[in-house]
């Protein structure tokens, strides 16, 4: 039996990890509740917020705050991609079958990862973390990063306020109602085109976020992208896609399994993530929290 | 009349002659070609026949791949044991990843085959003493040719030479059994399923056996097909069985056309060759290959089979007339 405190570091980690993951999973799993659509380069747009963030804080320079600038200006800039996306190209293809939208969004997989390349190159790029984090503190035994308890706490008051936007706001009684009957919200009058562009420019922002503040962690490198995305559908998979608390459940779940799975089957804890998502899919295809599919 | 010429001979007597009017470049290009238009084809079979959107497919082409390389490299097998297992085992696994498959539809039924895919990928990947992990495994040997020395013309032939004619009567032998498979009663009932499952289902179909069945179908030819590149490319790596494996196949069936029989094999085709084409002067081909994907769906969405079939349907219309 491994130290408690050492079981702890492993907690807390896997919950950093899954904070993360959530905030990019919680833009794919609103765009998917929305727009039906499984958007595969939502990990594209992750990177893009990686990079983004890092070319900010080169042309701004170092500092507490240029970090903070940074990060939302990349999350806005992705957001901007997203939408442009969308309106588009994407709005063209909603009556068409899903795999063509599939294909699309693969398509787009592909074109970001080569305009990364050529803008900026394929060696590893990092960002330091903002100098007022850089501290650590000590809890049981353990040594955490302010940085990792930033995030560890971003990640709840997301979901707070990805809650709100949709429980105490016009604009989300109107996702919600998008949700359950798209078509007859369009009969009621409703621009429901609008929405979904907004639905998708807050998803591609959640995701260029996310992409954003892992860069003092992770280092960027091409192929980050498609790694994520696999990563963000188990996650939605598990929790329920289309459900909020489902995908903050399946990130937390998702960061134990593989911070404790590693130490059980050190080689094989990827291979138990994706037998996760498969026995979920299997017993409970809309997930842990969510609802099965109306249509 | 178009429809009773027998293609797949016509084709293979064309191809036949590859090898002896080529360069060596032309007979690597082709033995390529012939194996990846065996994948698309088996995924067709689902995509096309069944309607079933499979985004894993490359695991059934990974697990033949690593059988028929483990066989032969590890145990020392002859190609002729180690190809039909290849296909076999494919296809064990599609039956059994099938099963829980098929009791999901559309977007989930995607997501299920994409979760085993990557479990297979996860598996190749980690499992170090049998798959080589990471690495892969390197040097997978060329069957034992030495018996086409007794067929006259064929003797002076390159060891590279000589196994694309055996690839090419394989592959032929394999895309002649699917056409028949989409041309029999159980093919049609296939197409039964693909229109609407829930008349199929009325009028006494057991259409998740039939589903799984065609799964299991498919899988054996992505396994043939996966034993065959494993050769062809010296070696067989995890990467055979990742998700953008997958979707590269996909991309092939859309881009020739899934609504017609040729369409794989032709989409696998042009694909290769501007492949080999545009990556001759730059590095950017996901980039080429992207924008060509958005095009095509938003111009051409039934493939240039479908674009091609329709052109000639318009000109005998005009002509008729």
């Amino acid at each position: 039996m491994p130290e408690p405190a050492f079981l702890f570091g492993q907690f807390v980690g896997g919950l950093t990890a899954a904070m993360f993951l959530f905030m990019i999973a919680a833009g794919l799993s609103l765009i998917f509740g929305v727009l039906r659509i499984l958007n595969f380069a939502h990990g594209s747009f992750y990177m893009f917020g990686a990079y983004l963030a890092w070319q900010f804080m080169r042309w701004l320079g170092p500092g507490t705050e240029y970090f903070w600038l940074a990060a939302l200006g990349a999350a806005t800039g992705v957001a901007m991609i997203g939408v442009a996306i969308e309106r588009l190209l994407l709005c063209r293809l909603y009556r068409r079958e899903e795999l063509y939208q599939l294909l699309f969004t693969y398509g787009f997989v592909l074109i970001l990862a080569d305009i990364a390349k050529i803008v900026w190159g394929t060696q590893q790029l990092s960002v330091s973390r903002p100098p007022s984090l850089s501290g650590s503190f000590e809890i049981f035994g353990t040594t955490v990063p302010h940085y990792n308890l930033f995030i560890i706490l971003l990640g709840p008051s997301i979901a707070l306020a990805l809650w709100l936007l949709m429980h105490r706001t016009g604009v989300g009684r109107l996702i919600r109602a998008a949700v359950l009957d798209r078509e007859m919200l369009g009969a009621l009058g409703a621009n429901v085109g609008g929405l979904y562009t907004i639905m998708f420019g807050v998803g591609s922002f959640l995701a260029g976020l996310g992409g954003a503040l892992v860069t003092p962690v992770k280092s960027i490198i091409p192929g980050m992208d498609v790694e994520v995305i696999v990563e963000v559908f188990i996650i939605v998979v598990i929790g329920g896609l289309g459900s909020l608390w489902g995908t903050f459940l399946g990130a937390f779940v998702f960061g134990q399994v593989l911070a404790f799975g590693i130490l059980i089957m050190p080689r094989f804890s990827i291979f138990s993530v994706f037998a996760l998502m498969a026995i979920i899919l299997i017993w409970r295809p809309w997930g842990l929290l969510g609802r099965p599919l109306s249509r | 009349m178009i429809n009773r010429i027998p293609w797949v001979l016509v084709i293979f007597l064309v191809a036949l002659w590859v090898p002896w009017y080529g360069s060596r470049f032309y007979t690597f290009l082709a033995t390529d070609i012939a194996i990846l238009a065996l994948f698309a084809l088996s995924l067709n079979l689902l995509l096309g026949y069944t309607g079933l959107v499979s985004f894993g497919h490359a695991a059934y082409f990974g697990i033949g791949a690593y059988t028929s390389a483990i066989l032969m490299k590890t145990h020392g097998m002859p190609f002729a044991v180690s190809f039909p297992a290849a296909g076999l085992m494919a296809a064990a696994f599609a039956l059994v990843f099938g099963y829980f498959c098929v009791r999901l539809t559309k977007i989930y039924f995607a997501m299920l085959t994409l979760a085993f895919a990557q479990i297979v990928w996860a598996i190749c990947f980690k499992w170090n003493d049998v798959t080589g992990g990471e690495q892969g495994m390197p040097n997978v040997p060329y069957p034992d040719m030495s018996w086409m020395a007794a067929i006259p013309g064929l003797g002076g032939l390159r060891l590279g030479d000589q196994f694309y004619l055996l690839v090419l009567v394989l592959v032929a032998l394999a895309v002649a059994a699917l056409r028949r498979i989409v041309s029999s009663p159980f093919g049609r009932m296939l197409t039964v399923i693909r229109e609407n499952p829930e008349r199929a289902e009325f009028i006494g179909i057991n259409v998740r056996r039939y589903q799984l069945a065609a799964f299991a179908v498919a899988g054996f030819f992505a396994g043939l097909a996966g034993a065959l590149f494993g050769i062809f490319n010296r070696g067989v790596f995890p990467d055979f069985a990742y998700w953008t494996k997958s979707a590269e196949v996909l991309i092939m069936t859309i881009l020739g056309g899934m609504g017609h029989f040729w369409g794989p094999a032709v989409g696998a085709m042009v694909l290769t060759l501007l492949n080999q084409q545009i990556t001759s002067y730059t590095e950017y081909w996901p980039l080429i290959l992207g924008s060509i994907l958005v095009i095509l769906l938003f111009g051409f969405p039934g493939g240039i089979v479908g674009a091609l079939v329709a052109a000639g349907r318009r000109l005998t219309r005009r002509g008729n007339a």
